[in-house]
């Protein structure tokens, strides 16, 4: 019980750092996670473009909950729990389409797009008492958006959305920023699948450097035939070819920031890509160094940055974007969502790389993600053991200095996600 | 391995077909992926839509594999290093083809669809069942039949769990 079992071992004097492996076990503590985590935070449910016109329409799970997400008659982007008030069933069953009421096929109660009931057949057996004003859809106590990335929060009292990502809002905009309006969409394609270990371990893994080139090598032996170089770092203590930090974001959230090697579809052209690309690729690149000047333009186009929002949303902008939420389905499971996502003035040329690009890497069927899917699944088989064994160690670039930058390879923005993880679940 | 050799007689017939769709199966779960390549023109495309977008253009559609030529040779390279850690050991696939109709039949290339299912097995996990179908586009070549399109349309509403596809589908 919490208060009772210490989940971490935050050491500073010895720089040593632990995780008690029943955090990814334990049906206990995944019921405590599920009303002091994802009761309590900021939880991402889509992004506008999903759901363009009056009308559109979305089904989910989002924290275990079902929703529609959907645009309203008047434009209103909102949430609802897909439950109807009379009896519970859902109220709409097909993945995503457009509609002007939710129908419950039980008993005929409908809800307009806005949640409000519309219809009751046979309303004229109730007393005076039932209101069917009162009776329309329920959604979750708060629903806001940073750059139409909508979130729904179960708390009615946390801080506004904004004030929540806080710092973390600067990564979020660097990806925005490829687009000349700044305006990005989901593009249409979802990968969905499950992997058989605790949510967790994707929120490490995703920002993890330090497991790349042994769990990647064949990917990392990919970019290499197919024209990329990559020479071992010149650098001691790096992992990478290239120089890349961890950052702590505040709030629990945090990223990684690397000097890219592997291509940006905007807009850093590598072999893989093909010459027929460059002057397209060139083009973008002037595009953004005329819009941001060539500092940002190189923050935007030079840089790799996969950004966790805590507690389960990533944003990849890597090989390619990738929007990515994870929830859990028991302690030993978790189902994956991803989506790509570019800028919506894209070329079908630079469309079509820019997916390219993100398969050859991400997603169940890319030349990286698979290997994370397995490693994660041996995580969780060897957790097995955790009663005799019960310690993760993850102290990777604790003994540095206050002021000396931690690597992407170090294990600084794991901490960073195990101590905001505590705070929210025993209170210190 | 192909019982259709130098003259390939116009039409073909399903029989003809389902033979070599046959013997690419074999192929496949026998892992010879370097006899497999073999099978695929020089501008061949596997290609599997997101669940979710069956219909989709891999150009504008995230989709799980999109693979060209040389895409899939590099696929077959990473898939047969020990490294490639979604692979090894090795999945155990077994893979059931019916249903298999010519749509399509000209001079140079036919179209063909077939139903499929295809168990996966690993060690500690349970088994897998990917069902679908396979669209084919074939070309007639001075020793066979080659393949210029492989698109797998499965039927699950998502990947789920499926998990990865990490072998060749």
């Amino acid at each position: 019980m919490a208060g009772e079992v210490q989940y971490i071992i935050d050491d500073q004097e010895r720089k040593v750092f632990m995780l008690n492996r029943e955090v990814h076990v334990s049906e206990e503590i995944l019921r405590q996670e599920m009303q002091r985590v994802f009761g309590k935070c900021w939880i991402y449910v889509g992004h506008g473009s999903e759901v363009r016109n009056p009308g559109d329409f979305v089904t989910r799970r989002v924290a275990g909950r079902p929703v529609i997400f959907c645009r309203d008659a008047k434009g209103v982007v909102r949430c609802h729990f897909n439950t109807c008030r009379h009896r519970g069933a859902t109220v709409c069953t097909e993945r995503q389409g457009n509609a002007r009421r939710f129908f419950c096929v039980y008993h005929g109660w409908s809800y307009g797009n806005d949640g409000s009931l519309a219809r009751v057949p046979g309303d004229d057996a109730y007393s005076e008492c039932f209101q069917k004003s009162e009776l329309g859809l329920k959604h979750p106590a708060r629903f806001e958006a940073y750059r139409d990335l909508w979130f729904m929060c179960l708390d009615p009292d946390v801080e506004p959305l904004v004030d929540y990502l806080g710092a973390a809002t600067d990564y979020i905009d660097l990806v925005f920023d490829q687009s000349p309006s700044g305006t990005i969409e989901v593009i249409a394609g979802t990968q969905e699948y499950d992997v058989e270990a605790n949510w967790k371990l994707m929120v490490e893994n995703s920002v993890d450097d330090y497991h790349l080139p042994t769990t990647h090598s064949t990917w990392l032996n990919f970019m290499r035939n197919s024209g990329v170089v990559i020479e071992p770092p010149k650098e001691a203590g790096l992992i990478l070819p290239t120089k890349g930090y961890a950052i702590d974001l505040g709030n629990g959230h945090f990223t990684t920031d690397n000097v890219n090697f592997r291509g940006r579809p905007v807009a850093h052209w590598i072999p893989l890509y093909g010459e027929a690309a460059k002057p397209e690729i060139d083009e973008i690149r002037g595009e953004l160094v005329r819009r941001l000047g060539e500092a940002r333009a190189t923050r935007v186009a030079d840089t790799n940055r996969n950004l966790v929002i805590f507690p389960n949303l990533v944003i990849n902008d890597g090989s390619s974007v990738t929007i990515r939420t994870f929830s859990p389905e028991g302690p030993g499971r978790m189902h994956v969502t991803a989506w790509a996502a570019g800028p919506v003035e894209e070329t079908e040329s630079a469309r079509a790389r820019r997916l390219d690009a993100f398969l050859t890497f991400y997603g169940p069927g890319g030349f990286a993600t698979p290997d994370d899917v397995e490693v994660l699944e041996q995580v969780q088989q060897g957790l097995a053991n955790w009663q005799d064994d019960p310690w993760s160690e993850m102290s990777r670039g604790m003994g540095k200095a206050k002021d000396e930058p931690q690597l992407n390879s170090d294990e600084h923005h794991l901490r960073t996600f195990w101590r905001h993880w505590n705070q929210l679940m025993v209170g210190k | 391995m192909m019982a259709i050799t130098d003259s390939l007689p116009i039409p073909l017939t399903r029989a003809q077909v389902e033979d070599f769709l046959y013997a690419e199966a074999e192929l496949l779960d026998s892992w010879k992926l370097d006899e497999w390549l073999q099978l695929l023109t020089d501008d061949a495309e596997y290609l599997v839509p997101s669940n979710d977008c069956p219909q989709g253009s891999h150009r504008t559609t995230l989709f799980t594999i999109a693979d060209n030529a040389e895409r899939i040779r590099q696929r077959v390279i990473r898939v047969m290093d020990p490294n490639c850690h979604a692979e090894f050991p090795k999945s155990r696939t077994r893979r059931f083809i019916s249903n298999v109709r010519i749509v399509e039949q000209q001079d140079r290339e036919l179209v063909v669809t077939a139903n499929f299912i295809c168990y996966r097995f690993r060690r500690h996990e349970r088994v897998r069942e990917y069902v679908g179908q396979y669209r084919y586009v074939l070309r007639r070549a001075d020793l066979g039949l080659l393949i210029r399109e492989r698109r797998v349309l499965l039927d699950a509403h998502e990947l789920g769990s499926l998990g990865s596809v990490s072998f060749i589908l």
